[in-house]
């Protein structure tokens, strides 16, 4: 894959998937997710996987996560297999329940940093402080999670992530339970993030606009079980309102749903 | 291009300009006094109970049969009496001290099941099977096997007690485990929290309401059992508790002092219920809004 097209990428990938087939097994059937994906990711990268539901986009993030064992191929960070779980790798899930009731948004943000002994005491509190006022929360610090909206939640989320400084956060579809308008600011919010600290984000969505606007790298996947496609550079990001972000809408939506519209002509 | 919208009604757009909200009337305002009384449940409930009472002292003496049916005001008498010199407070701290052992133990073989139930397969299994075959069980059924057992001591009630607390802890508290939700799940392992510190900083904070019905309602199975227990078979080491005396009264035809016993059986199940779980569930699954 060309790589050169990204100017930030210096040398190794921070994250490499390679031949990745995963499988995951219902009640009756043994479903494959995806089928030998490779992709890389390089340190700073916005990197969105895109696809239809059922691409196996999902199950591919819970795979980097370490929830998932792959049956074929191997996922690497920092050139370590990835084996299990851990805070190297921080998720936002889509889920408002992802914070934990029973902590403040402040304690909620610390307890990663305290659970993995990272930091401690004053220090957590002082790194999980810093993260909220980017997020815009330091007056809800001593709040309940249950006390504050959905998008207030999310941002909670995006803090106790980052606060973490993993090599890689991992978001989980994060605003699709949001609604349109708190959505874009959301947006928004994580680019101005991301120009703070020039984080890696891997980062899946089924919003082609939502990829073009926070993605720099748009990995695009096929259907029933998950293929790579394409992987693709976004539009910059002083001319994403322009005609190209809508040329590259009109192309990734091309792609992604050519096949559905073959196999109806063929049924039909 | 033929226009689909031709059969709409057409209209002007309309926009207006919005009113400063200090330019209403009311924005926020606060409660009459009556409302605000009238949210606070524990005037609620003592309103409910003073009328309660005003039914029984009324009804009682519609009746006028000290032996069927003592007044408000005697049972209350006899109850003062009682505290006053002493005897019922021996009772009731009887009672409390079995009722305790029993519970702390009920609950700490409830964690350990609920610990295997959680570890293994076959714990689990265990765990559910034993749940199904005993919650059943009514503990008083077993006294008599107590009595052979353990004799006629606190061994004996210790022993009921703990059979009355340790299934419906342990079944409550597993199946708040369960229904602890996949993404928390996710979120303590994402932190790299395994084991203990999984169990105990993740599962048992999220699965907090359910362990709290399962202590309210040990509690209640426990505190029955052991009243019925003593009216089965009485002393026990010597002084007795609440359910002798509520025994030995009834016998002498002391029914006021009978009723006086039963009035402190209900008085000890309310403070419990009404100022120590309602503490603990104001300070933990209330507070963290997991519960209304």
């Amino acid at each position: 894959m060309d790589m050169s097209a990204n100017p930030i990428s210096s040398s190794a990938p921070l994250l490499d998937v390679s031949g990745v087939t995963l499988q995951y097994k219902t009640k009756e059937h043994l479903v494959t997710a995806t089928y030998r994906i490779d992709f890389q990711v390089f340190k700073s990268d916005r990197y969105v996987l895109l696809g239809p539901s059922g691409c196996g986009k999902s199950t591919l993030l819970k795979a980097v996560g370490g929830y998932l064992t792959p049956t074929e191929g191997e996922i690497r960070l920092k050139g370590n297999v990835i084996k299990k779980p851990g805070p190297d790798r921080m998720m936002v899930f889509q889920e408002f329940d992802q914070l934990l009731p029973w902590k403040t948004v402040k304690e909620n943000v610390m307890f990663p940093l305290l659970a993995s002994h990272k930091l401690s005491g004053k220090a957590a509190e002082d790194k999980a402080m810093q993260y909220i006022e980017k997020v815009k929360l330091a007056k809800f610090c001593d709040h309940h999670p249950h006390m504050l909206s959905g998008g207030m939640k999310q941002r909670v989320a995006i803090a106790r992530g980052m606060a973490m400084e993993p090599d890689i956060l991992l978001m989980d579809e994060p605003y699709a339970a949001l609604d349109a308008l708190t959505r874009r600011k959301m947006q928004d919010e994580l680019l101005q993030l991301w120009d703070d600290t020039h984080f890696t984000v891997l980062f899946v969505t089924h919003s082609i606009p939502e990829a073009i606007k926070c993605g720099s790298r748009i990995l695009l996947l096929s259907p029933h079980p998950g293929q790579v496609k394409a992987e693709l550079a976004s539009v910059p990001r002083d001319r994403i309102d322009g005609q190209e972000a809508k040329a590259l809408e009109a192309h990734i939506h091309a792609m992604l749903f050519s096949d559905e519209i073959e196999e109806e002509t063929h049924h039909g | 291009m033929d226009n689909k919208d031709a059969m709409l009604v057409s209209r002007p757009e309309i926009h207006r300009t919005t009113i400063a909200s200090s330019a209403f009337g009311v924005v926020e305002k606060p409660l009459s006094s009556f409302e605000r009384i009238y949210n606070i449940a524990a005037l609620r409930k003592v309103a409910i109970l003073i009328l309660l009472a005003v039914i029984w002292e009324v009804g009682a003496r519609l009746l006028n049969n000290e032996l069927l049916f003592p007044t408000f005001i005697a049972t209350n008498v006899a109850f003062f009496k009682g505290i006053a010199s002493g005897e019922l407070l021996i009772k009731v701290w009887a009672s409390l001290k079995t009722l305790l052992v029993g519970y702390s133990i009920g609950i700490v073989l409830a964690a350990l099941l609920t610990a295997l139930g959680i570890a293994s397969r076959i714990g689990t299994d265990l765990l559910e099977t034993l749940t199904s075959m005993f919650n059943p069980l009514p503990a008083i059924a077993l006294l008599p096997i107590a009595l052979i057992w353990f004799g006629l001591g606190s061994g004996s009630l210790i022993f009921v007690l703990v059979h009355s607390v340790l299934w419906s802890v342990a079944l409550n508290t597993h199946s708040g485990f369960l229904s602890v939700s996949t993404t928390m799940r996710m979120v303590g392992k994402n932190y790299g929290l395994r084991g203990l510190p999984y169990v105990a900083k993740i599962l048992i904070p999220a699965a907090f309401p359910s362990i709290l019905t399962g202590l309210k309602i040990g509690w209640a199975f426990a505190w029955r059992t052991l009243i019925a227990s003593e009216l089965v078979f009485g002393v026990s080491s010597g002084s007795g508790g609440l359910g002798w005396y509520i025994y030995e009264n009834k016998n002498e035809l002391e029914i006021a002092n009978v009723f006086a016993g039963l009035f402190t059986v209900i008085l000890i199940g309310l403070v419990v219920e009404n100022l120590i779980f309602r503490v603990i569930e104001n300070r933990t699954v209330r507070k963290w809004g997991m519960q209304n």
